[in-house]
């Protein structure tokens, strides 16, 4: 996987959400993802940028515009240095959350992209890396 | 050694007479600024310059020597971003100092062409470096004040619409995960009670993001109503948005749903006892709604 270009946005208040959220528009736009594909990645990104928030204590997203052999895509990376998650397969299962949330935010962004891969480290924090393919 | 520093100090006042009688339309933008302003604006950027310059040299900008020229630029910038200046121009704004400091190089090395020559280039390097910090801070400038109207529009109150006897809507436009969200739906409950309504269209044509948070609050909301004798219908879902709700595994099967606000309207009006027909042309006598039999 080769970078074409990335950029950084830094999620330390509920505004910086709505920047980064934006900013998956804008990329994705440019990139000439459809509409769908658009929505389904910004949606992704809302939630993960909202965890790292709220779950994270705040954090950052790297958005990469990346390319293989055939194909494009858009990868995002949403890290933060909060409490991590001590259980990856129950924080993932539909409905689960610690802070009386829908509990869909982690499963539902793994089925709104095509690579889907959690990093986390009890005390240490979390690292979500995401890609979209065009 | 370089002799613009010296130059730019001795010749400041000619360079900019120089300037300001260049400065093209597109460059000065009559309409959006005052001859004062750009007056006051090319005096103080030019006496940040010439110190800057003397003291720090011009090859590199980062000192504290260039720092009141920084500060100058960084404060025409955001002058200029809110005066609804593009990026293009406020950088040309500087860069157009490059004729007059160039003409003015070449008055006075005029016995030494070679001297002329690696100076202007001094000189231009020097004016590009300026111009990007200006583009920098233009853009910093920018992007908060996009994210200040972004916050204004997030508290923008949405107003509460009687479309009907019994029938409210809720025309939502911006982002719905803030706090904000709390006020709008307690506003619209409280309409409810008010007005003794029986159905809530609430309309998310304008939310451009329906995540789980969004969705949270929009089915507390449901709930609530529901609790006070109301039916709510969402409209506004656009097939985008239905599919992303789906694959986030949101259950919205409890929840009537439209994807247009008139859609919703005219349920909610069946469901009323009334009925939407259409007028007979030539028969003005004819009413929209009517009673349903
Ligand atoms: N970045 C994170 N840091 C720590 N814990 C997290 C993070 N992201 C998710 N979690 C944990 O996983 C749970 C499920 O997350 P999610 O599916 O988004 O649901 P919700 O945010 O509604 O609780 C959260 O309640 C939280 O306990
Ligand atoms: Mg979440």
């Amino acid at each position: 996987m080769k970078s074409v270009k990335q950029e950084t946005v830094l999620l330390t208040t509920s505004g910086d959400v709505v920047v980064a959220r934006q900013k998956v528009r804008q990329w994705a736009m440019e990139m000439k993802f459809t509409l769908v594909d658009q929505t389904k990645l910004v949606t992704a990104a809302s939630e993960l940028a909202r965890n790292a928030l709220d779950h994270g204590k705040g954090g950052q997203m790297v958005i990469e515009h990346v390319e293989n052999s055939i194909r494009n895509g858009l990868k995002l990376v949403f890290e933060d240095r909060g409490p991590g998650i001590p259980d990856i397969e129950a924080a993932l299962r539909d409905g689960f959350t610690t802070a009386g949330g829908m509990g869909l935010g982690l499963g539902g962004s793994k089925r709104l992209v095509n690579d889907f891969q959690i990093e986390s480290e009890p005390g240490k924090g979390t690292r979500i890396t995401v890609v979209r393919w065009k | 050694m370089s002799k613009l520093p010296e130059m730019i100090s001795k010749h400041q006042e000619a360079i900019r007479a120089d300037w300001l009688k260049q400065m093209s339309g597109a460059v000065r933008r009559a309409d959006l600024m005052s001859n004062e302003e750009i007056d006051s604006q090319s005096r103080e950027l030019l006496t940040t310059i010439a110190s800057g310059a003397k003291s720090g040299g011009i090859t590199n900008l980062d000192g504290p020597a260039w720092t009141p020229a920084r500060e100058a630029l960084a404060a025409i910038s955001a002058s200029r971003a809110k005066q609804g200046f593009t990026t293009s121009e406020t950088a040309i704004f500087v860069l157009s100092l490059k004729q007059p400091l160039f003409a003015m190089v070449r008055k006075e090395l005029a016995a030494s062409p070679d001297a002329v020559f690696d100076e202007i280039w001094k000189a231009t390097l020097l004016l590009d470096n300026l111009a990007l910090i200006t583009a920098d801070a233009f853009q910093t400038t920018r992007e908060k004040f996009i994210a200040r109207q972004q916050e204004e529009l997030m508290e923008l109150s949405t107003p509460v619409v009687k479309l009907w006897d019994g029938i409210l809507a809720l025309p939502i436009i911006g982002t719905l995960d803030s706090a904000r969200t709390q006020v709008v739906m307690e506003s619209l409950l409280q309409a409810v009670v008010q007005t003794n309504s029986r159905f809530a269209i609430i309309d998310i044509t304008g939310v451009p993001t329906v995540d789980t948070l969004v969705a949270q609050h929009l089915l507390k909301t449901i709930t609530a109503a529901r609790l006070m004798g109301a039916e709510c219908i969402i409209s506004g879902v656009r097939p985008q948005i239905a599919q992303t709700i789906v694959h986030l595994g949101i259950d919205l099967a409890n929840v009537i749903t439209k994807a247009k606000l008139a859609d919703a309207f005219a349920l909610a009006l069946q469901r009323t006892g009334k009925t939407v027909v259409a007028m007979d042309s030539g028969n003005a006598k004819k009413t929209l709604f009517k009673k349903e039999e």
